[in-house]
């Protein structure tokens, strides 16, 4: 009997396995993770489980009933150490050896943290990728205490946002001009900032962290690129992640920022596939990672039609989204590449989007607290369709009926 | 407990027991009910969990708030009167025995 084996079990494992039997695989099927919980949902982390308006049992991405009823055996708390790919032989941490006629790789990416010379991996310092580094943060969140955020991205962000309205005393500094440099223009850069100075957070831009000390042991000494010094009690990491290739490159497999796949998820190795945040893949030319639970699942699912070639290319539909506080950001599209921002007010105050453009292409769109928005511009992107940029602009003109550029360049 | 009873893509009634202030679509996720994509978790980011409620039940449900009024604005094969994201419909006693049926495509 064929026998797969998935390993990473979060967003893309679970949905590649639950796809293989939706497809009529009837082989062995088993999802090897080494969390020691089943897959889980990670975005609430950072906002509804981390706020502690979400509760445990709600995070699982599928009952433990949906393995079993699937055939679907589920290795949960196990590590894979190693692939060898002429043998197709997976070594085990603990346990035997398991051999396989296919494999996919599913390994997300691991969090980077603080140097251990900044006392990265010392307690009160934390990363947040897991349900692990959630819970081991959970007590800090107390009011009136002092955290610093390093790193000013959505997962940074979200945490900050989460503090704040905890009542805790939040400084985020990022080393970049500005806060979402890497993934957002500077229209929406200004926007959240905003929104977060208007919550009492205290923003540092273009400012790293030089120094961390622990003079006693309840309080952190951080030492500012700005030239300033602060106590804080605890420190969040949101630096940004790497693709969890290490398997992958023991077994020799192709790297690209990511696990080389091409567009069927195919890795340089003819029986090894790789999808969601730990695979790079083709796209309008280039080669991209995301890192998005669309992205992991839509990704997984068509790897998993490959396998059982029934593949079509994947062509991703890039969207993301981002809660703080009561703003609801959304993202469609993908806007490398941009030369021009649109702001377009919403219908409601407060509430705006920018239009990002190259030439007369519109790539992406982030519609702060407006789902017409985000809703209109998704499907327009994902039809290739663009909308005139003055008619854009112009907030009388109904989204329904925004004209649209004929020969925008595809 | 709180019953809900979702008629699937191609027909077949699927049963469901969930606790009181789960939501639709987490009633759905916990007893497989195909269909139901609820790729955003629930946070009312991406109108994959769409369901029509029958017409008995409708009534029952609080309104829509803007954010779910906005998405299913502009989501796949709306029906005015019964479109909901199910991922916004909370469960209560008043909802014991509630039937929904889920559209053939989600987007
Ligand atoms: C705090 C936070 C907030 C986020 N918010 C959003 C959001 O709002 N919207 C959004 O779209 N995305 C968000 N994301 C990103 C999203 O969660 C990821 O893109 C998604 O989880 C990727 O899925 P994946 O399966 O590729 O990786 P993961 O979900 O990380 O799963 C990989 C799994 O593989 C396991 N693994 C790795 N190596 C091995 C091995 N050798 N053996 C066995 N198991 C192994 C890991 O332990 C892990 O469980 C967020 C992420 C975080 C951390
Ligand atoms: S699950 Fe995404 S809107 Fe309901």
């Amino acid at each position: 009997m064929t026998h797969i084996a998935v390993i990473g079990a979060g967003q893309a494992g679970s949905a590649l396995a639950a796809k293989l039997r939706a497809l009529g695989f009837d082989g062995q099927l088993t999802l090897i993770g080494s969390e020691p919980v089943p897959p889980y949902q990670r975005p609430p982390l950072s906002k509804k489980y981390m706020s502690g308006e979400m509760q445990l049992d709600r995070l699982f991405l599928r009952p433990e009933s949906f393995y079993e009823e699937h055939q679907i055996t589920l290795l949960t708390g196990t590590r894979v150490i190693g692939i060898a790919p002429d043998t197709m032989t997976l070594a085990m941490e603990n346990g035997p050896e398991i051999s396989v006629d296919q494999i996919a790789l599913t390994t997300g990416a691991d969090p980077i943290c603080l140097p251990p010379a900044m006392g990265g991996g010392a307690p009160g310092i934390y990363t947040m990728r897991s349900l692990r580094d959630a819970d081991a943060m959970a007590h800090e969140f107390t009011p009136g205490r002092h955290v610093l955020i390093v790193g000013g991205g959505y997962i940074g962000l979200e945490a900050a946002a989460v503090a704040a309205t905890k009542g805790l005393q939040v400084t985020l500094v990022e080393m970049a001009p500005r806060i979402l440099a890497r993934v957002a223009a500077e229209e929406t850069s200004d926007w959240v900032r905003a929104l977060h100075r208007a919550h009492g957070v205290d923003i540092r831009e273009g400012c790293g962290l030089d120094s961390l000390t622990r003079p006693n042991l309840t309080t952190f000494s951080a030492g500012l690129s700005d030239g300033s010094m602060l106590e804080v009690d605890f420190v969040i990491c949101g630096i940004g992640v790497r693709p969890a290739t290490a398997l992958a490159e023991m077994a020799g497999l192709e790297i690209d920022n990511g696990i080389k796949v091409d567009a069927f998820g195919q890795s340089s190795r003819p029986l090894i596939f790789a999808a969601g945040d730990c695979a790079s893949f083709p796209w309008k030319g280039t080669r991209i990672r995301l890192e998005s639970v669309p992205n992991a699942i839509d990704q997984a699912e068509a790897t998993a039609a490959s396998m059982l070639g029934q593949g079509a290319p994947y062509v991703a539909r890039p969207w993301f989204w981002s809660d703080q506080f009561d703003v609801k950001l959304q993202i469609a599209g993908l806007n490398s590449g941009y030369d021009r921002v649109i702001t377009r007010p919403g219908e409601k105050p407060g509430t705006q989007s920018h239009w990002y453009f190259a030439g007369d292409r519109l790539l992406a769109v982030d519609a702060m607290n407006d789902p017409r928005a985000y809703m209109m511009s998704k499907r327009l992107i994902e039809a290739g369709k663009s909308p005139r940029t003055d008619a854009v602009a112009d907030p009388q003109v109904p989204l329904k009926s925004l004209p649209l550029v004929e020969d925008a360049a595809a | 407990m709180i019953k809900a009873i979702f008629t699937a893509p191609g027909g077949t009634t699927i049963e469901t027991d969930a606790r009181d202030g789960l939501s639709l679509m987490e009633a759905a996720r916990l007893a497989n009910v195909p269909g139901i994509l609820a790729e955003c978790g629930g946070a009312c980011s991406c109108s994959t969990c769409h369901v029509y409620v029958d017409r008995d039940w409708i009534g029952k449900l609080p309104e829509k708030d803007e954010m779910e009024t906005d998405l299913l604005d502009f989501a796949d094969e709306v029906d005015e009167a019964t479109s909901r994201l199910s991922c916004q419909i909370k469960l209560s006693p008043e909802l014991d025995g509630i039937r929904v049926t889920v559209p053939t495509r989600q987007g």
